[in-house]
């Protein structure tokens, strides 16, 4: 696809009716979604809902988010055949998006810039932010930089020192990171301390959520800005092929790459849609985060989903050699997907992502993010199940240079 | 038992504002919980509310989170809680539950309602459930007859002011900032506009919470309040002290302290 010319219309951003599965005035997706938190927020989310939805109509809005996607973040990003790596999954075709050649090197930044956009538009100068593994974190930095806001990063005090050099690419990006030393000190941790933070400075603040969990109307807005992803990839499989996939996949942790590009398919019922979550050392070893697979329905950061909780309603650490899918929850569209059977839901466990990383550098020169493998992982395991004819696209939601420090441990390079 | 319309009535009679007081259950132990309250209740809290520990506390500020962190630690579960309701409504005081609500939602709200009404308990403060997603909460309660408070906050339109007291029974909760539990210096000057603002939807009684630590902050609040809510200065007390005998005595002073001053204005 030619450079010029906008990627998205309003249509693509919010769909705009075209599909029945808008979440309601409350923020349900079924019974999933809404908002559970202090009424304090209550004003600062109907004003984020109030000016996205807004924007989300404005044509000045949609060619501003539209220019920094084709500019900035460096979209379209292309689909890639990957024949070598294919001969493992039966012979059935795998076509990668890859949205590992974004800018930062993750899908992150589609969410990030619309937010950004949306801070403007709110009139207020600062961002902060969660971060496990810290692309969110450095996405959020990068957007920050860009437009001049000010940037604090949430970040588990464990994930600081896991992640050292993800926080020193968020210092020199000029954002202010913060590790937070409660709980568990990690991801879900630097979610509760953001909202404290945000409960204490609404007036100036936006909470820039990365994403499609947590209270309405974050899972909806983070999803329009991520569903440019499926909605370039669904027009360019067919060009490629001449016709829809068998299958998507993508991996899932909070659900932001998998929503971006199931959601140009949901409508299409023969396209079967796969999530890959993170099932860690295993199922038994109860060191996973099999949130969809194995979780219950319950309330976790402002929203009713599946969660890893005990019997009475603790929240499970979780699990993962990804630090981008180690999370307990996830996003109510994905409970929502799952129960109404549209979209379908599988552990990969560390060692089989780490396989389908280690195959994939080797037989296409790709080095894909530990996130992303579990989904190839899955493609490889559904190709044998669909047999040769079948095409999968799989969402290669980044690249694997942040993970370097693991696959070097993990393979004794 | 000892109901709230009780507590708010006497203290209207007294022309004084209630004295509401906030402990964690299990903290600093499970019986050492309940003597705290105990020894609140016998300082001068007319109204308890025990904290059910929970893992992912997102409104509480780093005193609240610590006490429910070793609460957790030292293996709260709820059948404690309710234990601990049971103790602290044995010495007199209404007794409430403060809890997040996804422990409720878990052990199953009519459940919960019931066990609660069993144990003494006369009703609930849920600080993340919106008034949009109350109505299974407030089926519960009212069937098992307890009261069900939810918080205003300075930020909330006089819509939302509408909408949390008609989800109210008992009193209603103003938090008097914006931010998260925890003693301060000083109590935010938007609290009595709020309450203000709150009464003018409701005839129930409006206390105040956060940021009150002091005896002279809660004689300045139960100038214009019904009730005033202390937490966290007592929970520091309790974290500073070298024992739970000596943290008693300290919560106990403090709680004089705060009893004379909602009988000051």
């Amino acid at each position: 696809m030619a450079n010029e010319g906008s990627i998205l219309t309003a249509a693509d951003l919010a769909g705009n009716g075209v599909r029945g599965d808008d979440p309601d005035v409350h923020g349900k997706f079924g019974i999933f979604g809404g908002r559970y938190v202090p009424e304090a927020l209550i004003p600062a989310l109907d004003e984020v809902a109030a000016v996205y939805e807004k924007a989300k109509h404005d044509a000045e809005f949609i060619r501003e988010f539209d220019h920094l996607l084709r500019t900035y973040a460096g979209r379209p990003t292309t689909l890639t055949d990957v024949p070598r790596f294919s001969e493992q999954a039966g012979g059935a075709r795998i076509v990668l998006k890859r949205e590992d050649l974004t800018h930062t090197g993750a899908h992150k930044i589609n969410n990030v810039l619309g937010q950004a956009l949306l801070t403007k538009r709110l009139g207020k100068k600062r961002v902060i932010a969660e971060t496990g593994a810290g692309q969110h974190g450095v996405a959020t930095a990068t957007a920050a930089a860009l437009l001049g806001l000010e940037c604090v990063i949430y970040m588990g005090a464990v994930d600081c020192e896991r992640q050292a050099l993800n926080v020193a690419r968020m210092k020199l990006l000029g954002a202010t990171v913060v590790p937070v030393t409660n709980g568990s000190q990690t991801l879900k941790d630097a979610i509760n301390e953001a909202f404290r933070d945000w409960v204490t400075n609404v007036d100036s603040t936006h909470y820039l959520f990365g994403t499609v969990a947590g209270p309405h109307p974050f899972p909806e807005i983070v999803r329009d800005f991520a569903r440019v992803i499926g909605v370039e990839a669904r027009r360019q499989i067919l060009e490629l092929t001449g016709r829809l996939p068998d299958a998507v996949c993508a991996a899932v942790g909070g659900g932001s790459n998998a929503i971006g590009v199931f959601h140009a398919f949901i409508d299409d019922q023969d396209v079967r849609l796969h999530g890959y979550e993170a099932a860690g050392h295993g199922l038994e070893s109860g060191e996973h985060a099999l949130t969809l697979t194995a979780g219950s329905v319950g309330v976790l950061h402002g929203s009713r989903t599946y969660v890893l909780q005990d019997d009475e309603g603790q929240t499970i650490e979780s699990h993962s050699i990804s630090a981008g899918l180690d999370y307990p929850g996830v996003g109510p569209e994905h409970a929502w997907l799952k129960d109404s059977g549209r979209a379908t839901y599988r552990g990969v466990t560390d060692d089989e992502a780490m396989a389908a990383f280690s195959l994939l550098a080797r037989t296409e020169g790709i080095i894909p993010a530990i996130e992303s493998s579990h989904a190839l992982a899955g493609a490889l395991e559904l190709g044998r199940e669909l047999g040769p004819e079948a095409i999968i696209l799989v969402n290669l939601s980044g690249r694997g240079d942040k993970d370097m420090g693991t696959a070097m441990k993990y393979f004794n390079l | 038992m000892t109901t709230l319309q009780t507590v708010f009535a006497k203290a209207k009679a007294d022309n004084r504002a209630a004295l509401v007081g906030y402990l964690p259950a299990g903290f600093p132990s499970k019986d050492g919980a309940i003597a705290a309250a105990a020894a609140l209740v016998e300082a001068g809290c007319d109204v308890i509310e025990i904290g059910l520990p929970y893992s992912d506390p997102l409104m509480d500020g780093p005193t609240i989170q610590d006490a429910v962190h070793r609460s957790l630690s030292n293996g709260t579960r709820i059948a404690d809680v309710m234990r601990t309701v049971e103790g602290v409504a044995a010495t007199g005081a209404a007794t409430l539950v403060m809890t997040y609500w996804n422990p409720v939602d878990r052990y199953g709200a009519e459940r919960f309602a019931r066990d609660l009404a069993n144990a003494g308990g006369v009703g609930t403060i849920t600080p993340d459930l919106t008034p949009e997603e109350s109505e299974p909460w407030r089926a519960a309660s009212a069937s098992a007859g307890i009261d069900t408070v939810f918080l205003v906050a300075p930020s909330s339109t006089e819509a939302r002011i509408k909408a949390v007291v008609d989800c109210c029974t008992g009193f209603v909760y103003a938090a008097s900032l914006m931010g998260v539990t925890g003693a301060r210096e000083t109590v935010n000057v938007a609290a009595e506009g709020l309450v203000k603002r709150t009464r003018e939807h409701t005839g129930l009684p409006v206390c105040v919470g956060l940021g009150v630590g002091t005896g002279a902050q809660a004689a300045e609040v139960a100038t214009y309040a019904d009730g005033v809510i202390v937490g966290s200065a007592f929970i520091r007390r309790l974290l500073d002290a070298p024992d739970e005998a000596a943290g008693r005595e300290s919560v106990a002073a403090l709680a004089r302290d705060m009893a004379q001053g909602v009988r000051r204005s």
